[in-house]
């Protein structure tokens, strides 16, 4: 199952987990599953549009999926999908 | 008629210098006696939404390292100095998210002192650019745990290397909030000949908002002083710390302020994009945020009737966060 690297101030949805397995064919399937394990964690990614928001990035391995195929892009199941903050805080 | 007294009036050279004196640049022996003083600008067409209320942005990306951080770096710096806490062979340390880094890095190579930064694998790139440009050693924090991660990564290596490092740590150095008491504050009661209201800018260190807070309270206590913290912990407006997530800075003093104002990632961007488009300031996210609260506030009094005159910080330019271009795609954090 691919691994999805979840940043500090999502942490909270994970139960304080860093790492979590979610199964899932593509982003959006993982995104769907990660909300499905972990409610309320998607619009914190997503808006209201399902889109990614602008200040966030997600990586398969380290590729920023904008320059692949966004939310299609596929997912192999020992990948490693790291969301990221656009930003570092203060 | 007698002739006036040939001293009472300045001859044709001294009336030419005169005119040339208030128009010419200031000459400095430093790059950082040019810290600090900057202009404000009103913003006429954002203050048309809140009538009867002025909004006023001071323009810190003027100040030469471009950003509100050089006045903490300068006055941290300098105390270090003072203090003798930076011995011949030792570096100055301190962990950023970028302006202060930068700053640290202009102030450091104008008086002589090495400087080492840790930041967050994710912060912009034009900022590890500048930096860099500078002759700063950067040691990178992991991108999962943002400034707090940062925080910690400097805090380990000043214990683990105390000889070859002092770490000021801005997060607790009074002289952060102590620069913005000195400086900022009088600045916005002189420009404003003491007319401001309200004064409304975001945390980062909180260092900008606490110092000149206390000072202007201290100038007027009517004065109503309010912070703007991101909505949630996850946020995009570099620079601003959300403190219910975060370490929460030894400098902050909550009992300067008079109310906070909880900003989205997506007002304090899209007031950028207004600022640019309609005032002709290109500034970044954090000043966007800044003028969305102060807007924010302006509406607040137009409702209610009343007047007022609110300032804000603009804390530094938009071009330090250009994102990466298309054909950058392989871009190293």
């Amino acid at each position: 199952m691919p691994t999805v690297r979840i940043p500090t101030p999502l942490r909270k949805f994970t139960q304080g987990n860093e790492e979590v397995s979610i199964s899932g064919a593509n982003v959006g399937e993982i995104l769907t599953n990660l909300e499905a394990a972990h409610p309320g964690i998607r619009e914190r990614i997503c808006d209201d549009k399902g889109k990614v928001r602008r200040f966030v990035n997600i990586f398969v391995g380290d590729e920023d999926i904008r320059f692949l195929k966004n939310l299609e892009t596929e997912v192999a199941d020992n990948d490693e999908i790291s969301i990221i903050p656009a930003i570092a805080g203060g | 008629m007698a002739e006036p007294a040939e001293d009472t009036i300045p001859s044709a050279r001294e009336q030419v210098m005169a005119s040339l004196r208030a128009k010419r640049a200031v000459c400095v022996d430093s790059i950082t006696e040019l810290i600090g003083n900057t202009p404000l600008v009103r913003l006429r067409h954002i203050e048309a939404e809140c009538p009867g209320v002025e909004l006023w942005a001071k323009c810190e990306f003027c100040n030469p390292a471009g950003s509100v951080k050089d006045r903490a770096a300068l006055f941290i710096i300098r105390k270090a100095l003072a203090n003798g806490d930076i011995r011949p062979g030792m570096r100055l340390l301190d962990s950023t998210s970028g302006n202060t880094g930068i700053a640290y890095a202009m102030v450091g190579a104008a008086l002589g002192v090495p400087v080492t930064l840790v930041m967050p694998e994710n912060v912009t790139v034009p900022r590890k650019q500048v930096t860099t440009a500078y002759g700063v050693e950067i040691i990178y924090s992991s991108p999962m745990e943002g400034s707090d991660g940062a925080i910690v990564l400097a805090r380990e290596l000043a214990e683990q290397h105390p000889d070859l490092y002092f770490y000021p740590d801005q997060y607790s150095n009074d002289a952060n909030p102590g620069a913005h008491y000195a400086t900022t504050a009088p600045e916005i009661w002189e420009q404003t000949s003491g007319k401001i209201t309200h004064f409304v800018t975001g945390i980062g260190t909180s260092g900008t908002v606490v110092g000149t807070s206390r000072r202007l309270h201290e100038l007027n206590p009517a004065i109503r002083c309010v912070a703007i913290q991101p909505d949630d912990a996850m946020h995009g407006l570099e620079g601003m710390k959300h403190l219910p997530s975060s370490l929460v800075p030894q400098i902050y003093d909550e009992s300067v302020l008079d109310d906070t104002i909880w900003m989205s990632t997506d007002d304090g961007w899209d007031m950028s994009d207004r600022l640019a488009e309609e005032e002709g300031l290109f500034v970044g996210h954090s000043s966007g945020a800044n003028v969305a609260g102060a807007l924010k506030l302006g509406r607040q009094l137009a409702e209610k009737g009343e007047r007022g005159l609110i300032v804000t910080i603009l804390c530094d330019r938009g071009d330090r966060y250009f994102a990466p271009l298309k054909w950058e795609k392989h871009y190293v954090w």
